[in-house]
């Protein structure tokens, strides 16, 4: 299966909620409306297309722009050796979209570590707790408006 | 400490009983541990200083060795291991983060162990070399020795 036989279904079946489809790196880039993700990601999963890994699943942070956040999933298809990148935005106010715990496993941590350092909310997500940062840490360490300086110690300091 | 020849003598034979029978307790967190390992094991060998003895209960360690990146969410943990041990106890910081954080200046790192736990020698470096690390051990040794010992051991403040 060649990628352009997976971008041709893609355009076919989700034609108006399809943004934008680019190249970097030799992979393709999908920018998609966030409440069409699940469906997306269902049908890359199941064959032909066989996306079987969801190989990383990371936020980005627009400060200043209205849609603020973007979402990055990177998809890898084991039988067909084809990689896809899938980009959403979402609005500062209402960071949220559907978690993708129901389709791949592994989706579970790296959600928890979106939610963790930018404090992005997953619906649907089975047990959405900080991941490596401790119960009472305030803010989300990774958005450009968390302080540069601000430490939150877990107990005293000696100086 | 002032005293007499009998006072002296005990605590300088008191200093050469404890700096020749270090039991280390290695709170190992970060890449520094493997130059430590180098240093334990036989190439190094930290057995010649009368430090060869591992212990993983900090309950019958005399030194603690924190050897790499201590964390704000590590930092209770440390302060535990360290009221464990009891006295007398030595603390080496091993390494630039624990020393200062090294280059993990932000959220989530410590900046230097001594932030939370009285450090008697620290070991520069990213990481030390194990020549680095003996010398610094060294030190430590010279140090026991002329420290005023006691059978009532005063609390590190």
């Amino acid at each position: 299966m060649e990628k352009e036989e997976i971008i041709d279904a893609l355009k076919q079946n989700f034609s108006e909620k399809i943004r934008d489809i680019s190249v970097q790196f030799g992979d393709e880039i999908i920018v998609i409306d966030r409440n069409s993700l699940l469906d997306i990601v269902k049908f890359l999963k199941a064959e032909p297309y066989a996306f079987t890994m969801l190989l990383d699943l990371t936020c980005v942070d627009y400060k200043g722009e209205e849609l603020r956040f973007e979402m990055v999933y990177h998809l890898f298809s084991l039988s067909t050796n084809i990689r896809l990148r899938i980009k959403t935005r979402l609005p500062e106010k209402d960071p949220s979209i559907d978690s993708l715990t129901s389709v791949w496993k592994n989706a579970n941590w790296l959600e928890r570590e979106a939610y963790d350092m930018f404090g992005i909310r997953f619906d649907g997500h089975p047990y959405l707790r900080r991941l490596f940062m401790y119960d009472g840490f305030e803010g989300h360490p990774l958005r450009k408006d968390y302080p540069l300086r601000k430490r939150q110690p877990r107990i005293r300091m000696r100086k | 400490m002032k005293g007499g020849f009998i006072t002296t003598t005990l605590n300088s034979m008191l200093g050469w009983g404890r700096k020749f029978s270090l039991f280390q307790y290695p709170f190992i967190t970060a890449c520094c541990g493997m130059e430590y390992m180098s240093v334990a094991c036989a190439h190094y060998d930290l057995d010649r200083f009368g430090m060869g003895w591992t212990r993983f209960s900090p309950r019958q360690a005399d030194m603690l060795l924190v050897v790499g990146t201590i964390t704000q969410k590590e930092a209770p943990i440390l302060k535990t291991v360290y009221d464990q041990m009891t006295e007398p106890k030595w603390v080496v910081a091993f390494g630039a983060c624990a020393v200062s954080g090294g280059i993990y200046d932000n959220y989530a790192v410590v900046q230097g162990i001594d932030n939370i736990i009285p450090v008697d020698v620290y070991i520069p470096g990213c990481p030390p070399r194990p020549e680095t690390i003996l010398n610094a051990l060294i030190k430590l040794q010279e140090k026991i020795q002329k420290e005023g010992h006691d059978w009532r051991w005063k609390k590190k403040k």
